[in-house]
């Protein structure tokens, strides 16, 4: 019975981005809660979708330990009140986590061992710190098979200011006031609130509340107010908290299905899954990693960029754009590129930014049936970059 | 007096020691652009454990939420909810007992009306948003708000005051009758609170209107605030049915047959609860609350709620904690359990320990028919509970599997407990301990269910009496809360620490007691009966001595309960009693006809007198009024648990009151019976001080 089938993004949502820390929203609400959350959501979204058909639920963390840990798509698909006969398990890529959980069940489903699957990412940087409980290996070092640099992401992105010297701190900076300005104006019209999930959120000081816009987005951020901020990776360097994506709290989820099981259930698919790629580079240039993979998935789709009508690109770090967008000829500033903004206003929840990328390009499409497609990608620790291209169904 | 500043001077003196439950307040905006509502979380800082309840510090802080809330022009709603599974259960029972005078009684209901009604009477809609517990005060917060959704995963809802003695004098019986319909509402003010004081879970809430929308519990707070915006925004109004038309008079009567089946007037507050809801279909809210204000006060004042303050406290407390039990850590481990026995009782005991143990249970027999029988009725029994949904089929094959019966003793070699439920004579019960002695290991603990034999006694030949307990339960075994476990002259600390591990996981409440006649609880039903009984002997007409006591509210009359024991084993405990204390304990000559007569009491089937079985008793020459024989049976009492004091028999007046009250049903407004003995002036000098059970003075 193996086959291959189309697989399609039925729909996408996520809880609004937290700032991590003892003040940020989800200061005191679980990780897993978080996902339940968003699983519940997904279900009432497409009441089409009878909840027994779920066939997987994977969920990517990067620290699978406390409430990201105990196989979370499994523990949160039974906490959701999924049926118990629906299964789940938790996968991890890091930033690209949500992708790969994406990408994995969407070859499961061309494959045919599912019909529909939840996939989805989270990511609780406040109660798991990155790099929490890691154990590095003494070899990477010892044998010189990383940089020291590699495991910290913000030198990581100050050894990609060096391997491209014309993106300068400015072009970075500047890169980052317009993703801020972008976010802005898809708040103001209403582009982000609709795959957004009100979530309960409570602390024992101030009660319960509710979280309903992302935490992260500093409207009127000026090119001023980001010249005079610390470069922390490097004295008199390139990389601030302001060109960078912050430290969040969030996580998203989407329905993924084969086309011909969407059509039968009444669902409204969105996007097809054209083709993925995964790749891998040196460690301590993570951010290059989009860049392979993009190639490799433009390949395996017989497309050129020049087909590419939308770019959903994780900014975890402006140079990391730029050097992306520079190596394609394409212009800093091209609304093309992450025209609801990017990951430096709302924030990146390591995991869970994957789907993020793919809610949105889901709605651009919504509103350009005139492209045919768009491309998610991200970069990746540890050196690698994540790409999937999609086809516009609207 | 109608002011908060009054009230704060009043009251504030007052329970210093209040855990005061926070109105914690954020604004939240409502989902779709509907506009922001003021969230006020109730939380008293505890985790679950420690629900929140309002003493006068936490109204204060309502009120002055409430106030913030009033003066703001930006807000379009405000919502009430609780913190992790608990709403909130009302009142400060502490500073409900602390109360002293009137005038603070009065303060109590009116302040808590003064701030609730605001809810309700806000310019903007109020919503409660009842995630958790909701009992008393609690329900009645929610009740005041315009809308209420519940999650159906509440596990309680309840307006349980009927059952301490109070009434939901917070609005409760005014709000819910037009809320729901009188019917209903009386089901929840006075029909659970004296069944046991049952609760209904949130799904049964909304079924019966007490909310507005159901969610379920995973995501009950969002869901609920995306409800009340829709709300807000108009595009849902919730229906409610009228109740105007309903037959308020009909839903009342059939109530108030209910409450004199129960209490025969014994309790004063079902009754004003009775009235109460009467008064709701027709009294404005200003008269309906200050109504509620005076009945508040003159229960807080009154003995009744005052006994049933002390008895919530034994139930909740002593219980958990029984007064002379030794060490827990001295416990040993029981992985297998021996019954020895085969009928009915033995396997009442054999679920229940399989059931709550999930350990090996063996019952003995000699004969293999019994034997297959007793094993049977537990597997029928299983099966019961298998149908009823309350185990699931692989338990119900645990358990059954858990079940065995074995011919010979020798199935008790490695045994942890042994029990006998044989029959109650002395010499057979020797026996089989000789010979459960002779197979089990050296750790094993003896355990008699005995309700009126010597343990000393029992044991006296053993090897190691030492090892040997009383574990005395109540019929029906998987029901009745109490555990007598009686010490023996030899029982060692290890044997009683077990044994009182053992109830806990039974899920029983066990009180200490020395190893005397009969113990606690038939020892004084036995005198209670006897006295009345003789009273019929000497002549006084058996319905008035059956009825002399109705004014205490007892579950039971004395013929009844004989009925439910049956004679026979009446008698016999009545001899037992009257070997050991002959001149307060008399063995009845018509008994021992009636026992002769093979009848199971002095009624018949349809619980009319049987005059046949009646006649038996007649023929006395010196009858008593029911006044006489009220007072000679309260006077036998309070002698009989003197003596008991005295004997050391149990620790406390306490234990005495928990005993009758988790063993004989005995109820609350008696406070058992010692704050009733004392409040009626029988006992002399009392039993407890002043202010105990009763009033302080």
């Amino acid at each position: 019975m193996p086959s291959s089938r189309d697989v399609v993004f039925v729909d996408g949502v996520r809880t609004p981005f937290g700032r991590s820390g003892p003040k940020g929203l989800y200061a005191e609400t679980r990780a897993d809660d978080l996902v339940v959350r968003v699983i519940r959501e997904l279900i009432r979204r497409n009441p089409n979708l009878p909840p027994e058909r779920v066939d997987e639920v994977a969920i990517a963390a990067t620290t699978q330990i406390g409430d990201q840990g105990l196989t979370i798509g499994r523990s949160a698909a039974v906490l959701a009140g999924l049926p118990k006969s629906v299964p789940g398990y938790a996968i991890d890529r890091m930033c690209a986590g949500a992708m790969t959980a994406v990408t994995t069940v969407a070859g499961g489903i061309a494959f045919g061992a599912y019909d529909v699957a939840i996939a989805g990412g989270v990511e609780h940087m406040g109660r798991h710190p990155m790099g929490e409980g890691v154990d590095p290996n003494p070899r990477f070092l010892s044998e010189k098979l990383v940089d020291p640099s590699a495991l910290v992401m913000g030198m990581t992105a100050e050894n990609l200011h060096d391997r491209y010297p014309s993106i300068t701190k400015e072009r970075a900076d500047a890169y980052a006031v317009l993703s801020q300005e972008k976010v802005a104006k898809a708040y103001a019209d209403g582009r982000i609130q609709p795959d957004l999930v009100p979530t309960a959120v409570r602390t024992a000081e101030k009660g319960w509340g509710l979280a309903v816009d992302d935490e992260g987005p500093r409207p009127g951020t000026t090119m001023e107010a980001l010249s005079g901020l610390k470069t922390p990776f490097r004295p008199h360097g390139h990389v601030t908290a302001g060109n960078s994506s912050g430290i969040n709290d969030g996580a998203t989820g989407c329905v993924v299905a084969a086309r011909e099981v969407a059509d039968e259930l009444g669902l409204a698919p969105k996007m097809r899954l054209v083709s993925y790629a995964f790749a891998g580079v040196d460690p301590e240039v993570m951010g290059v990693g989009p860049i392979p993979s993009t190639e490799r998935a433009l390949r395996l789709a017989g497309l050129s960029v020049s087909d590419i009508g939308l770019f959903e690109i994780n900014e975890a770090f402006a140079v990391q754009v730029l050097a992306f967008l520079e190596h394609f000829g394409i212009a800093d500033d091209d609304a093309r590129v992450n025209p609801y903004g990017g990951a430096i206003a709302f924030g990146h929840p390591l995991a869970s930014s994957g789907v993020r990328l793919m809610t949105q390009l889901a709605r651009q499409f919504g509103e350009r049936p005139d492209v045919r497609y768009g491309i998610t990608t991200m970069c990746v620790g540890m050196g690698m970059g994540g790409t999937v291209i999609w086809e516009n169904l609207a | 007096m109608n002011n908060v500043e009054t009230w704060r001077a009043l009251l504030s003196e007052r329970g210093t020691d209040e855990v005061v439950t926070k109105a914690l307040v954020r604004d939240v905006e409502l989902p779709g652009g509907a506009g922001t509502m003021a969230l006020i979380t109730l939380d008293n800082g505890f985790d679950h454990t420690k629900p929140s309840t309002f003493g006068p510090h936490g109204l204060f802080a309502l009120n002055g939420a409430l106030s913030e809330i009033a003066a703001r022009t930006d807000l379009v709603a405000v919502g009430v909810t609780g913190k992790p599974f608990v709403f909130a259960v009302g009142a400060d029972l502490k500073a409900a007992a602390a109360v002293t005078s009137r005038e603070e009684a009065l303060a109590i209901g009116a302040l808590g009306h003064h701030v609730f009604r605001r809810l309700g009477e806000l310019p903007i809609p109020s919503f409660a948003l009842v995630n958790g517990a909701a009992m008393g005060g609690g329900l009645e917060v929610a009740l005041h708000c315009t809308y209420r959704t519940i999650s159906s995963g509440v596990p309680a809802v309840a307006l349980p005051e009927c059952f301490l003695g109070l009434v939901p004098g917070w609005g409760g019986t005014q709000l819910l009758p037009r809320l729901i319909g009188p019917a209903a509402a009386l089901k929840l003010i006075i029909e659970n609170p004296l069944s046991q004081n049952r609760m209904i879970k949130g799904a049964q809430a909304f079924e019966l209107g007490v909310a507005d929308a159901i969610f379920e519990p995973a995501d009950f707070l969002e869901e609920s605030l995306r409800w009340a915006a829709r709300v807000v925004k108009g595009e849902v109004a919730p229906e409610r049915a009228s109740h105007d038309g309903d037959d308020w008079d009909k839903a009342v009567a059939d109530a108030r047959f209910l409450v004199d089946m129960k209490l025969r007037g014994a309790s004063p507050a079902p009754y004003r609860a009775l009235d109460l809801v009467t008064l709701a279909r027709t009294a404005s809210r200003d008269e309906g609350f200050a109504a509620e204000d005076e009945a508040l006060a003159d229960l807080l004042m009154g003995d009744e709620l005052r006994a049933g303050l002390y008895a919530f406290d034994l139930v909740q407390r002593r219980a958990k904690r029984p007064a002379g039990a030794p060490d827990a850590s001295l416990a040993r481990k029981v992985t297998k359990v021996g019954v020895v026995g085969a009928g009915l009782m033995a396997s009442q005991m054999a679920l229940l320990f399989a059931r709550r143990l999930e350990v090996p249970v063996v019952l003995t027999d000699l004969d293999q028919s019994r034997l297959d029988k007793g094993v049977a009725n537990v597997h029928a029994e299983v099966d019961k509970l298998l149908a009823k949904g309350r185990v699931s089929g692989d338990q119900a094959n645990r358990l059954k599997a858990l079940v065995t019966g074995s011919l010979t003793k020798d199935a008790f070699a490695d045994a942890d407990f042994v029990i006998e439920a044989v029959f109650e004579d002395m010499a057979v019960k020797k026996k089989v301990f000789a010979e459960v002695e002779a197979v089990v290991p050296a750790e094993c603990t003896l355990a008699t269910n005995t309700s009126s034999l010597s343990l000393t006694e029992m044991g006296a030949e053993l090897r190691h009496p030492e090892r040997l307990v009383g574990f005395h339960f109540f019929n029906p075994v998987a029901v009745m809360p109490l555990l007598e476990i009686v010490k023996g002259a030899a029982t060692d600390d290890a044997t009683l620490a077990t044994a009182f591990a053992v109830g806990r996981s039974l899920k029983k409440s066990a009180v200490l007691v020395k190893d005397a006649p009969a113990f606690v609880v038939n020892r004084l039903l036995l005198r209670y009966m006897g006295e009345v009984v003789a009273a019929v002997d000497e002549g006084t007409p058996l319905e008035t001595a059956e009825h002399a006591l109705d004014d205490l509210g007892l579950p039971m009359t004395p013929y009844a309960l004989l009925q439910l024991v049956g004679p026979a084993v009446g008698l016999h405990v009545a001899e037992t009693l009257h070997a050991a204390f002959p001149e307060r304990f008399g063995v009845s000559a018509n008994m021992a006809k009636l026992v002769a007569s093979g009848k199971p009491g002095v009624y018949a089937p349809d619980f009319t007198l049987d005059p046949e079985a009646v006649a038996l008793f007649a023929g006395g020459g010196s009858p008593s009024t029911s006044e006489e024989v009220r007072r000679r049976v309260l006077e036998a009492l309070a002698e009989e648990i003197r003596i008991m004091l005295d004997e050391g028999v149990v620790a406390a007046a306490q234990d005495i009151d928990l005993c009758v009250i988790l063993g004989a049903g005995w109820p609350f407004h008696l406070g058992g019976i010692t704050p009733f003995l004392d409040r009626s002036g029988i006992a002399r000098p009392r039993f407890l001080e002043p202010g105990v059970a009763s009033v302080p003075a």
